[in-house]
């Protein structure tokens, strides 16, 4: 996020696409619901009628992959009625005149086209966010996990900049994170080209700064993302796969093909708190202490960086991963021990500028949000305020372009996952908690009601999802919530699991799997 | 500012403040059922009455804001009378089973009660009887137990936004209610438990799997593991064991929590956790030492280096590890082992 949490509630509009904040954010949903109390308007895109649709002034319910069409066409109308920033755009952005060459085709009559919404909401829309004295965007996965990602995230910083919404409080570009520490992950190199802070591996004088600090000989060579490494995998190229908690046997795009990648390797290590389906696969299980068996730190959505701290000794003979990595780095050659996770973080801030005056002594309070260059520093509330990182706001002009897979005669419907309130990502921990179960027992599809009426299925009804990849059995929930050609299924349940069902086709840039559009065909099993 | 006395002292405080805020700034201590800073004063309980030289009647603090030049008595005889008589009637009205209630030790009326001496309610009358709401998985409502201070509803519609209860009735028939009476289940209820958590007396309690008095548990403050929202949480430990969650009020939550942070906290001491490391041999897992799985694991990787090179390896760290385990797994990758072939479920 650009800005903080707590600024949610001060937004004079808000603009929420491709996120089920309530569901899964849904203490910053609260927050976007104060902000309503407040007075401040809500715009909501959404394949499905989510509940902050219900409270919005302009609810879109787009079909799936249509998010650049539709921000096209909300520029269009801004640049059309003048209601941009004008002073803000030819102060501090690049590339104007590309961008309105491009969204000039995108009428609210061809983006409500494509996007399956009326042309009057697109403009309703539009005139909400650029009139709005300070609007932010909110934005998840339903943005991302797109082969046009990449395209849809610069659309939304585009309308951002073309409103002057960026470097200012309450307002902003603000992804909502989906674990408790992927900023973190990502802000400590767990990116194939990425050192700890984002600096690239390819960059001579990043990987002797690295060599310097680690004393060791680093490669320059990019690495692969999990869907390349998975590839590389099935085609008997990578030999050793060492996953730290995570369970891609359940949250990976293509389940049969995850599987055929993992049985393929020489070795595969796995270390979890829970046996894990993807656990089950490995030649090796090292039993790891839970979050509340050891002490470290997250890094939350928005930036803040905040104190983990033990409250039990970890279970049996398992052990907190860093200490894990630590014994087993040891015995690689590793030069030095650490007797607690400050220690690392000592390290940590030597080699990663956004970081450096972090420690434990500057958590104890509210954490800090980074960057935070030293010791001195208070921590960042929102970014960009004198002026954006890269000295301008660069307007990249993109193009709306067609899911990767489209419905076709065989498979006629647009098929789309998601979480839900009550379980997290893969079920591992709560899949585990009994009243969670109660509230949420099994996987479902939701499906629209003239829909289940001409297919003659009927509300708990068992179904079969088939796709080009795989096929499910589920439970039908018969509901208003989707349109008639779409479907949709929480990816939680192991089960019967929607990624037997998703498509491998990645974003070029990124290399994010489309998760959120693949063409499936239901069958109705009659009992 | 504002030049007040307070008890005989003066005190310059900020303008537009309450006396209540101005108080508890100041240190000195009002008793309040039904204030949450975070909420629009209501004035419901009348337990922090004061009085204020010049006006007839008591005022309730949390709603009356400081003037200059005002002298306030916040425990006066007056004024100790009036919150005997409030606390009087309460309790005459509640069931008097401290013995046995799960919320002793930490109920605001229990507490009170022992401040001014009230041992027994009396009043005598009909008492509320009401059946317990018990739909919830997590949560109980015991209306019988309910003090009418409207925390929760005010939470749930001020805070929590979602509106699943209101005041039903007036008078004595007033009651905490869902629509039609039809009980917590029912209602629009996303049992985040907002509710319980700003309830003063045991009216709302959370359903407890072991049992503890408040006196017995240890509070470790730490984030939350589900969402990327980093909610500040007190982890409630007795022995060996986590056996609730209560919400903190700091950044960037403020006191809320959602039902996965709350109340989802059972897989921590689950009988199915991994307790020790084990070795695949002839397709069956078998229980090992630490030990003999590095050994394993550092004579593989030293023997596939060796034919296949560093970039036959890849490694998956973890969005739900801590940044600490995430810096060690890319530098072991990179720095010992040799390969950038590091990636995590960001994109998932």
């Amino acid at each position: 996020m650009t800005n903080s949490i707590e600024e949610v509630e001060y937004n004079d509009a808000i603009f929420v696409i491709g996120s089920n904040t309530t569901e899964n954010h849904p203490v910053i949903g609260t927050f976007m619901k104060r902000a309503l109390r407040r007075g401040a308007k809500l715009i909501v895109a959404d394949p499905r009628r989510i509940e902050l649709a219900d409270y919005a002034d302009v609810f879109l319910q787009i079909k799936p992959g249509t998010n650049i069409a539709l921000l096209n066409g909300m520029m269009h109308v801004i640049i059309e009625e003048e209601l941009y920033d004008k002073e803000y755009v030819a102060k501090n952005t690049e590339n104007f005149e590309d961008l309105k060459l491009v969204v000039k085709d995108y009428t609210p009559e061809v983006a409500a086209e494509i996007c399956g919404v009326d042309k009057e909401d697109i403009i309703k829309a539009a005139r909400i966010y650029a009139k709005a004295e300070r609007a932010g965007i909110y934005y998840a996965m339903g943005i991302t996990q797109h082969t046009t990602g990449t395209h849809a995230v610069m659309s939304i910083s585009n309308l951002s900049l073309l409103c002057g919404n960026i470097g200012k409080e309450a307002a902003g570009v603000n992804p909502l994170r989906g674990q408790n520490n992927v900023q973190g992950a990502c802000d400590m190199g767990g990116l194939p080209t990425d050192y700890p802070g984002y600096q690239k591996v390819f960059k001579p004088e990043v990987q002797e700064k690295f060599e310097r600090a680690w004393n060791a000989k680093l490669s320059n060579k990019v690495g692969l993302t999990i869907p390349e490494i998975m590839n590389e995998a099935e085609e008997g190229k990578i030999k050793f796969i060492y996953i730290m908690g995570e369970n891609p046997m359940v949250s990976d795009p293509d389940i049969n093909h995850v599987r055929k990648a993992l049985t393929n390797l020489d070795f595969l290590v796995v270390q979890d708190i829970f046996l894990t389906e993807t656990a089950e696969l490995a030649d090796v299980v090292l039993p790891a202490a839970s979050f509340a068996e050891k002490e470290g730190t997250f890094t939350n959505t928005e930036r803040r960086v905040q104190r983990v701290r033990k409250a039990i000794e970890p279970v049996g003979n398992s052990k907190p991963d860093w200490k894990i990595l630590m014994e087993l780095m040891d015995r690689l050659g590793h030069d030095r021990v650490y007797t607690h996770p400050s220690e690392i973080m000592d390290e940590i801030r030597t080699v990663t500028p956004s970081y450096a005056g972090i420690s434990y002594e500057r958590l104890e309070g509210e954490g800090i949000q980074w960057p935070c260059p030293d010791v001195n520093h208070p921590g960042t509330k929102y970014l960009h305020k004198e002026k954006v990182a890269r000295g301008k706001g660069l307007l990249m002009a993109v193009d709306h372009r067609d899911s990767a897979e489209l419905p076709d005669k065989d498979y006629p419907f647009i098929f789309t996952t998601g979480r839900i309130l009550y379980h997290y990502h893969t079920r591992t921990m709560t899949g585990r908690v009994e009243g969670l179960n109660k509230l949420a027992p099994t996987s479902f599809v939701e499906i629209n009601e003239s829909t289940a009426n001409k297919l003659n299925i009927s509300n708990g009804e068992k179904v079969r999802l088939v796709s080009r990849r795989g096929s499910v059995e589920t439970y039908a929930k018969v509901t208003d919530i989707v349109d008639e050609d779409v479907l949709f299924m929480p990816f939680h349940y192991a089960e019967s699991a929607a990624n037997y069902l998703t498509n491998t086709k990645i974003d070029k840039t990124a290399k994010i799997p489309e998760l959120k559009v693949a063409a499936v065909r239901i069958e109705k099993l009659g009992r | 500012m504002a030049n007040i006395i307070i008890n005989g002292k003066g005190y310059q405080v900020e303008d537009g403040i309450t006396i209540l805020e101005a108080c508890n700034r100041l240190g000195i201590d009002i008793p309040t059922l039904c204030h949450d800073e975070r909420l629009e004063p209501y004035a419901a309980c009348r337990l922090c009455v004061v009085e204020i030289k010049g006006k007839g009647k008591l005022e309730t603090s949390c709603s009356t804001k400081v003037r200059d030049g005002m002298e306030i008595e916040t425990h006066s005889e007056r004024v100790i009378r009036a919150r005997k008589e409030i606390l009087d009637l309460l309790f005459s009205n509640h069931p008097n089973d401290c013995l046995t209630c799960e919320k002793s030790g930490e109920c605001k009326l229990q507490d009170y009660c022992y401040e001014y001496g009230i041992v027994e309610g009396t009043y005598i009358g009909e008492k509320k009887n009401y059946p317990l709401d018990e739909s919830n998985p997590f949560y109980t409502f015991d209306p019988n137990k309910c003090i009418l201070c409207g925390k929760c509803v005010r939470v749930c519609s001020e805070l929590q936004g979602t509106n699943a209860i209101g005041l039903k009735d007036r008078g004595f028939d007033t009651k905490v209610s869902t629509p039609f009476d039809m009980g917590l289940a029912t209602s629009k209820c996303v049992s985040c438990g907002n509710c319980v958590a700003v309830c003063p007396v045991g009216a709302l309690m959370p359903k407890k799997r072991e049992r503890y008095r408040a006196w017995e548990v240890r509070r470790v403050k730490t984030t939350c593991s589900y969402c990327g929202v980093g909610c500040q949480m007190y982890l409630l430990v007795k022995g060996d064991k986590v056996v609730g969650v209560e919400p903190a009020k700091s950044r960037p939550n403020n006191g809320l929590l959602c039902v996965k942070g709350r109340f989802g906290y059972n897989f921590i001491n689950h009988p199915d956790r991994l307790k020790t490391p084990l070795i695949k041999r002839n397709g069956k897992f078998e229980e090992a030492t630490w030990e003999e799985a590095y050994d394993l694991i550092v004579s593989k990787i030293n023997e596939i280096k060796g034919k296949y090179g560093p970039d036959a390896f890849a490694g998956l760290t973890s969005a739900r590890c801590t940044n600490e385990e995430n810096y060690l797994f890319q530098k072991m990758f990179r720095a010992l082992i040799g390969t950038n072939n590091v990636d995590h479920c960001a994109r998932l």
